[in-house]
């Protein structure tokens, strides 16, 4: 008898993960995307006010790949993906592990709308590849794929979920409790569901809405309540991009986080980013969504706790 | 004093001036948005459980009860005597007050007593304690078509999952913390 049960008990989820990971490259490959590797290991994360980096010598292991990617879409690589581990300091629970793995991809033209599009295309392309049809079971619901997945607005969402409206939910900042405990529970329950334009300020590298600059084009997706994927249409304008990581920065000293230098590589060739749009997929809750378990350490073949 | 980020089912912390422990615990973090420890809290005292939502800068008090080293001696009814290993006093817990624990309490186990105010609210218990299974399902060898563990009845009442080859009367090694099969004991 093996000694370590657990990581007998998990071997058809992890011989399921195989094949979802193939299912990704191949999408991606047929649709004339490039993969890429960018370093783990990085002189400064981007600055966010609620993403903390862990330290890696004087450097830091990164939190997502999103500053060099976007440094070789402005160097002319116009579709590219990339798998990679990511590491976020204190995040642990049952839908979180502080190392996990992010599927990010960034294109060349098309708009927040049309990313959800491919977003959509990706996912569907995977579930049939793991022998899926147009419908999974996930937390009990029983969520159908066919196109096309839903769309609303966060503002909406408000309105249609929880007694808070969103104007005031940010004004007496509960925004993030109400998220958490009102509305994303009812998200992507008959259906995959996209809720965008979040606030301003709640997208530090998105493009703001020319319509209406009080959000950001930016949406997440969400299945069976468990948010799956954030994607946005990318800023590009560089003097914008330092001010917006100025007042990050600033946000983090005031609830006492540590400050990050300025990715100054990154701001001086951003310049040279056409219009694209950009978005990061965690690959674990993927699995977590199409094999329907309950935790993220069901679908690793370790937790930082059994190591 | 902890902090919100030290929140994980089982810590036991003062809210309002009594006891709490967590028992159940869930991490959010909305896209981009800040840290939400999401909990459950049982009161020790009046065993009502409340949900909480804390912030990450928020901090508690631990909840300091006295433990007291004492053995296991039966149950009655709802009620589970033990005995203090050093002055032999014998006390007595009701089984609310118990939770979870009642599932692993087996005769001469030795168990941690907490007191709060010198009165007994609860059981701390080893992380590891060895169980016989009264029932489960015998084990077809070569049968593949079988899921990877079945279910099993202790001798506690308690039901778990464990793997195919554990057969009736073996004894089993049951982690508390989570509930879960660790593995066989070798008799």
């Amino acid at each position: 008898m093996a000694e370590n049960w657990s990581l007998v008990k998990r071997k058809k989820a992890l011989q399921l993960r195989a094949r979802i990971l193939r299912g990704i490259r191949q999408f991606f490959v047929e649709k004339g995307y490039l993969e890429v590797e960018t370093p783990h290991r990085i002189p400064t994360p981007a600055p966010e006010s609620h993403i903390d980096a862990m330290p890696s010598g004087t450097w830091f292991l990164q939190t997502s790949p999103e500053l060099c990617m976007k440094r070789m879409m402005a160097a002319g690589y116009e579709k590219i993906f990339q798998i990679c581990r990511c590491w976020r300091e204190k995040e642990r629970g049952s839908l979180h592990l502080p190392e996990f793995c992010l599927l990010e991809w960034y294109r060349a033209g098309g708009d927040y709308h049309s990313l959800m599009e491919e977003c959509e295309g990706l996912i569907r392309f995977v579930a049939e590849a793991i022998g899926l049809g147009e419908e999974l079971v996930f937390r009990g619901h029983e969520v159908d794929l066919s196109e096309p997945w839903e769309r609303i607005s966060v503002n909406e969402a408000f309105g249609r979920y929880s007694k808070t409206s969103m104007t005031k939910a940010l004004e007496q900042q509960f925004f993030d409790e109400v998220m958490v405990q009102e509305i994303e529970p009812n998200l992507g329950i008959e259906k995959p569901m996209f809720i965008y334009d979040y606030p301003a300020q709640r997208g530090a590298l998105a493009r703001l809405k020319r319509e209406d600059p009080t959000v950001a084009e930016r949406f997440e997706l969400y299945i069976g309540g468990l948010e799956l994927a954030n994607g946005f249409s990318e800023l590009i304008d560089p003097a914008e991009q330092r001010e917006r990581f100025r007042i990050e920065n600033r946000n983090r000293q005031f609830s006492g986080k540590p400050t990050y230098s300025m990715p100054e590589k990154f701001l001086t060739e951003l310049g040279g980013m056409p219009p694209s749009s950009g978005i990061a997929l965690g690959v674990d809750r993927l699995v977590m969504v199409l094999l329907d378990v309950g935790t993220i350490d069901e679908v690793v073949a370790f937790t930082p706790e059994e190591l | 004093m902890y902090t919100a980020s030290d929140l994980r089912k089982g810590l036991k912390v003062i809210i309002d001036n009594e006891p709490y422990i967590v028992t159940a615990f869930e991490f959010s973090k909305p896209g981009k948005g800040q840290a939400l420890y999401r909990t459950k809290l049982r009161n020790m005292i009046t065993g009502l459980t409340i949900d909480r939502t804390f912030r990450e800068g928020d901090t508690f008090e631990p909840a300091s009860l006295e433990e007291r080293a004492m053995q296991f001696l039966y149950k009655e009814g709802d009620q589970y005597h033990f005995m203090d290993n050093e002055s032999y006093e014998q006390i007595v817990i009701n089984e609310e007050s118990l939770s979870d624990a009642k599932d692993f309490l087996i005769e001469n186990l030795n168990v941690e007593v907490l007191l709060f105010r010198e009165r007994a609210i609860g059981v701390e218990l080893p992380n590891f304690v060895n169980l016989r299974v009264m029932k489960t399902e015998p084990w077809v060898r070569g049968d593949t078509s079988k899921a990877d563990f079945k279910p099993a009845t202790l001798e506690t009442g308690y039901v778990l999952r464990v793997p195919p080859f554990i057969e009736e009367g073996e004894l089993i090694t049951v982690d508390t913390r989570t509930g879960e099969f660790s593995k066989r004991v070798k008799e």
